[in-house]
């Protein structure tokens, strides 16, 4: 069964004034359990108004939502159970920290939830070890800490509810390129454990073609693709219309191609056109450069 | 959301009242204030009404501002009212009741007063409407600026409100998304009893206070970079020069206030 399903969901923006805007429109989407998926599309197409869909933070102008075939908004009181069920990471998470420690920062989601003291503690400790925090950090003040490391106290105070689905809004931008990878290694670690599902939203092509199982393109407020990587940068002029790019491991690869090469798949990881490059060489049968 | 709540109380407009220097704005409308407590006679007062709607008339201001300028002073209104209509003992008695007796004379100053502050609010609201608060701080910084010479700080003052107007709107939005995540993380803003409510704001006052200091922080710096040095020697984007419409309006209230005058002299005061 689908873990989110919208029905005809539209959301505008100052409705009944001269600055109306429509963020959504019309959006029928299913999205299944267990997926690692990546919201890409261009500042402003929509991207953010929708995920605040999927945990009840926006009520829809017009249509539905369902999470796990439960109707949003019809029981108000059922919301709360909602935001535990659907974690959301906003961008910048870090601003959003408050508490004295590390600790009871992530303990804020939890605790909100109802658990146990034990509980509480056991996945305090679980999430701070999994986003690679040590536990001498925990009782430091979150205002102490460095701009990647208050960032990962932000994502673990998310993951520590154990939400059924993660939706993260560019949990790497602003970031170096090492803590960048190193904030998307542990997302997907996190995913391969706990076998949740994982919305990720980013500007980043690369960071989505190489964690990602299925991407969704938004355009205009609407969806514009929903479907696998190889898909999805298949299309790659039709994405530059639009204002998103393909990896540029695809478009050096769509160069080689009209450059007569005989490339037939199709390439949007560095690590899988490595191989293909290795292989075609050494199918040459022995004619890599260093035997010329 | 909270975004849609609206800033001062501006409302654009190209009427010649918008077009005014807010300067001229200003000084008239103190004019207006003294006019309206100059005049000691109902025919005087009709006078201020007569130069209020009229004035509405011109401005283009639609007339359900004029209610909700009122609303807020609703309470003083029927508050003063109601002293003056059984406090004012002199005159024909029109009902008794025990202690309390209302009196014609005391009917007559509770119209007579409640007329008065209503023009008052609402004419002088006219300025805020057509005037958008930046404008606003820029006049009273020119019209103040006299007092630099007694070392009053006009210009660092008018710095200040101009900012804090500037950043009413993004700190509304980082409290709205602040609000999103802490909603996000279970927190419950909605139910529980006053202290519990209390409570619940911690989490969002705290970032926002970090992130205001940041940003001021931030702001400091950017404004040095940019050789801000305070007000000495600066010269000003928005160059505020009198005009035709400046004049003609000048005159219009002259001519009303001597309207005042004249009822002043023809007509009995009230009480």
């Amino acid at each position: 069964m689908a873990v989110i399903r919208t029905e005809k969901l539209s959301f505008v923006y100052g409705e009944g004034t001269p600055f109306r805007k429509v963020a959504v429109d019309n959006v029928d989407l299913e999205i299944n359990e267990g997926e690692f998926i990546g919201i890409i599309g261009h500042t402003g197409s929509g991207k953010s108004t929708l995920i605040q869909h999927f945990n009840g933070l926006l009520r829809p102008t017009s249509g539905e939502v369902y999470i796990d075939g439960e109707k949003l908004w019809d029981d108000k009181k059922k919301l709360r159970d909602i935001r535990f069920k659907v974690g959301l990471v906003f961008q910048y998470p870090e601003y959003q920290l408050f508490e004295e420690t590390c600790y009871k920062d992530i303990a804020f989601g939890p605790k909100n939830m109802g658990l146990s003291e034990d509980e509480i503690d056991k996945r305090v400790r679980e999430t701070a070890q999994l986003v690679g925090l040590k536990p001498e950090l925990l009782e430091k003040s979150p205002f102490e800490l460095s701009g990647g490391q208050k960032r990962r106290v932000a994502i673990a105070g998310v993951m520590a509810m154990e939400p059924k689905v993660l939706i993260l809004d560019e949990p790497a931008s602003g970031l170096d390129p090492k803590g960048r990878s190193q904030i998307l290694g542990l997302i997907r670690e996190y995913h391969k454990e706990k076998k949740n599902t994982v919305m990720l939203v980013s500007h980043s092509m690369e960071d989505v073609a190489k964690h990602c199982s299925k991407i969704l393109v938004m355009n205009n407020a609407s969806i514009y693709c929903y479907d696998t990587p190889a898909n999805v940068f298949h299309r790659s002029t039709e994405l530059e219309s639009m204002g998103l790019a393909v990896p540029q491991i695809t478009r050096v690869f769509d160069r080689l191609k009209a450059m007569g090469a005989n490339i037939n798949d199709d390439v949007y990881t560095v690590g899988y056109g490595k191989d293909l490059l290795c292989r075609m060489l050494s199918d040459k049968g022995g004619q890599t450069p260093d035997d010329n | 959301m909270l975004k849609d709540i609206t800033i001062g109380q501006y409302f654009p407009g190209r009427s010649p009242i918008h077009k005014m220097d807010c300067r001229v704005k200003l000084i008239l409308t103190i004019v207006f204030i003294v006019m309206l407590f100059i005049s000691g006679n109902m025919i005087g007062l009709y006078v201020g009404v007569v130069f209020t709607l009229v004035t509405y008339l011109i401005s283009g201001i639609p007339f359900r501002m004029i209610l909700k300028s009122l609303r807020p002073i609703l309470p003083i209104v029927i508050f003063t009212s109601l002293l003056n209509i059984f406090f004012i003992r002199t005159g024909d008695i029109l009902w008794e009741w025990k202690f309390l007796k209302i009196t014609d004379n005391g009917v007559r100053t509770a119209i007579f007063m409640t007329i008065r502050i209503v023009c008052l609010i609402v004419g002088s609201s006219l300025l805020t409407y057509t005037t958008s608060p930046i404008d606003l701080t820029d006049g009273i910084e020119r019209l103040l600026s006299p007092l630099k010479k007694i070392r009053v700080p006009v210009h660092e003052l008018a710095m200040m409100m101009t900012i804090a107007l500037r950043f009413i709107p993004t700190l509304i939005e980082e409290t709205d998304k602040i609000m999103s995540a802490q909603k996000a993380r279970g927190a419950d803003l909605e139910t529980g009893g006053p202290i519990a409510r209390a409570k619940a704001l911690i989490p969002i006052l705290i970032p926002l206070f970090v992130s205001s200091f940041r940003r001021a922080e931030e702001l400091a710096l950017a404004m040095e970079c940019r050789c801000y040095h305070g007000g000495e020697g600066r010269t000003r984007m928005k160059q505020l020069k009198l005009h035709l419409v400046d004049l003609i309006a000048v005159f219009y209230v002259a001519a009303f206030f001597a309207g005042v005058i004249v009822t002043n002299i023809l007509f009995k005061a009230v009480t």
